[in-house]
């Protein structure tokens, strides 16, 4: 008998988007380099259970015909774009078990696949469904996880996520990231046409919600520490920028810093409490920090250069900033209650907009070196720099909340795109919209 | 309008003497803009503007009169310095070029006897590095030509800096003529 956890996250923390979104803005994302000897593995398409009905059934209590979505597509769909895995197509399978089933597992040692995912979807009327899946070592013949749980007709999505993170998690030990959300700007139309658009999507570009659209250019989108409001810098009113942030789900949001000259580069601290914000109202570019309602501010930088794009350690007592008081841009880090600014980077003559990975131990930013500008990865023990892509106009890195993918801006002829890299430098992907250009990517804090 | 253009090129002559007499040194920096025009990375911009520059003899206090000559305000003598409404930097640096000192002081002088009128300063910056420091590169680049505009007279209440950074490029190619028509501050009056 196969021990099945009783899976009790019911998807409460949940934060859907009420705000009308457009499908025009979907971000496709293929993979462009993978792992060599990606692991082979079969997710099965899950079995489809309808409770038994009798022909007094009312016809709203009926069951769907067929399943809303198909979980195992999108499992097999996360787990290939990490460029890890290598799923075994549907049309190939020689035997389609389920969770209740009897494994043949020669039916898969034959296509070499290591791991094995059987399920079983089921309405439970009411709109409420149950998911069960469980995950087979194939050589070994023996289950390594086992789940069930109980989600709402709106949920299925994330709960597939869901299965995604669990079998990511226990075959490769670090958490996954299917689960979470990525903010970006797009532009399209040219001249007095052009428009800019805020986006939030799942991190599989599925599902893309509009937050605002504005004439003027939007910059810098931020997630709170709790994933449920986004701060962002916008050039509105005829050119002067502002702070604002937003509420995610009601789309209500507050003006927070509008001073003569620049307000921008918000980055949120730990605690949710504070946003550190680059404003020039006192002749130049210098680090505050804000609370949220703008009405409390204490300078942090005090320097003629220019000071920007803070962003906090996760541990809250630091923040590491772009200034080029050293005569070119480098990355500075600063006690977040005041004190001596410290030199990070050394290494080439432009290092900029750093992101901190959760885990406080690693930097991204963007290095330029031979004229081109590309996403590295520093270790702030070491000080050891690696150049992880090979673009030439990179920008805007934005660590993953596990730590194990960057996602940033580059551009592809004329088009700006997002490009995903893993923080190894070996898995490469390319994330696309039908038209326009996109930029300033912000990956999402886990879902709390 | 014949007769309006007669008026001008009567006046011309005078004109041409007010700005040689006035002001040696516009003549000068429009020389030296020449000559630097084919050197640099930013070749393009430096030959359109330097090109038209060298052209404009009237200047200075010759505006005066000229307003009268044409439709009430020198702004739109297509043949005045004031024509010129943008200014090139170096990439990175925000060290206003000789080349477009003569520009400046056309637009100073200008705000200085026209004390109502109010200039908006855009600065720019090409698509290459981060974005939120392009917008701070971008305001550098108007606060530098503010600080110009004000020592030669201009009062900083008429002038006011914004910065786009790198999102509104006036050229969208990556080569380099492209960039370095980006690199820039363009004066934008309120009228």
């Amino acid at each position: 008998m196969y021990k099945i956890k009783l899976f009790t996250n019911t998807v409460s923390g949940f934060y859907l988007l009420l705000l009308a979104g457009t499908a025009q803005a979907v971000l496709n994302i293929e993979i462009t380099q993978g792992v060599e000897g990606a692991v082979p593995l079969a997710v099965v398409p899950f079995a489809w259970q309808v409770p038994p009905q009798n022909p007094q059934t009312p016809a709203e209590l009926l069951p769907p015909k067929k399943p809303p979505i198909d979980i195992a597509a999108i499992v097999r769909a996360d787990l290939a774009r990490t460029g890890r895995f290598e799923p075994l197509p549907p049309k190939d399978m020689l035997a389609r078990p389920n969770v209740d089933s009897t494994i043949n597992f020669s039916n898969w040692r034959i296509f070499q696949s290591e791991n094995l995912v059987v399920g079983t979807l089921q309405y439970l009327g009411a709109d409420r469904y149950k998911i069960r899946f469980r995950l087979f070592d194939v050589f070994k013949e023996k289950q390594l996880e086992g789940f069930s749980f109980s989600v709402s007709g709106n949920n299925l999505r994330r709960a597939a996520h869901q299965v995604s993170d669990i079998i990511y998690e226990k075959l490769t030990g670090e958490r996954g990231a299917f689960t979470t959300s990525v903010a970006y700007v797009t532009a399209a139309g040219v001249g007095k046409a052009r428009r800019y658009s805020l986006w939030i999507a799942d991190a599989d570009g599925y599902g893309p919600q509009s937050m605002m659209r504005s004439r003027e250019p939007i910059l810098s989108p931020a997630w709170s520490p709790d994933g449920t409001r986004i701060a962002y810098a916008s050039l509105e009113d005829n050119g002067h920028q502002a702070v604002f942030v937003q509420n995610i789900a009601s789309g209500h949001r507050d003006k927070v810093s509008s001073h003569k000259g620049i307000n921008g580069a918000p980055s949120w601290s730990p605690d949710g409490k504070s946003l550190a914000v680059t404003l020039s109202k006192d002749g130049n570019p210098e680090i505050y920090v804000i609370d949220l309602t703008g009405k409390k501010q204490r300078r942090l930088t005090r320097h003629w250069a220019i000071d920007t794009e803070p962003t906090w350690t996760p541990d809250g007592k630091t923040i590491i900033f772009t200034s080029d008081r050293g005569g070119r841009p480098q990355l500075y880090q600063v006690p977040s209650k005041g004190g001596k600014a410290r030199r990070l980077t050394f290494e080439g003559k432009y290092n900029a907009k750093a992101s901190v990975s959760q885990d406080g131990k690693k930097v991204a930013m963007i290095h330029r070196a031979g004229g081109k500008y590309r996403v590295a990865v520093m270790d702030l023990k070491s000080g050891n720099l690696r150049v992880l892509t090979d673009g030439s106009l990179d920008e805007s890195p934005s660590f993953a909340p596990n730590g194990g993918m960057i996602i940033y801006a580059t551009s592809a002829g004329r088009r700006g795109i997002l490009k995903a890299v893993s923080v190894d430098g070996n898995i490469h992907q390319r994330l696309t919209v039908p038209e326009g250009d996109v930029r300033e990517p912000a990956w999402s804090p886990f879902p709390q | 309008m014949k007769l309006w253009t007669k008026t001008v090129l009567a006046m011309l002559p005078a004109l041409m003497l007010l700005g040689c007499g006035t002001s040696g040194e516009v003549e000068d920096e429009t020389d030296s803009g020449v000559s630097s025009s084919s050197s640099t990375d930013e070749s393009g911009s430096s030959a359109t503007t330097s090109g038209v520059g060298s052209g404009d003899m009237a200047s200075g206090e010759g505006m005066g009169e000229q307003e009268a000559g044409f439709s009430g305000d020198p702004l739109d003598d297509p043949s005045s310095l004031l024509a010129k409404r943008v200014v090139y930097f170096d990439f990175d640096q925000t060290e206003i070029k000789s080349d477009f000192r003569a520009i400046i002081q056309a637009h100073a002088e200008y705000l200085a006897n026209n004390s109502s009128v109010m200039v908006t300063l855009e600065g720019h910056a090409d698509e290459r590095g981060t974005r939120e420091y392009n917008i701070a590169l971008g305001e550098r680049r108007a606060n530098a030509v503010q600080r110009l505009l004000t020592l030669q007279g201009a009062s900083a209440s008429q002038i006011r800096v914004i910065s786009y950074g790198e999102e509104r490029p006036a050229a969208l190619g990556h080569d380099e003529d492209s960039l370095a028509l980006n690199r820039r501050v363009e004066f934008i009056y309120n009228r």
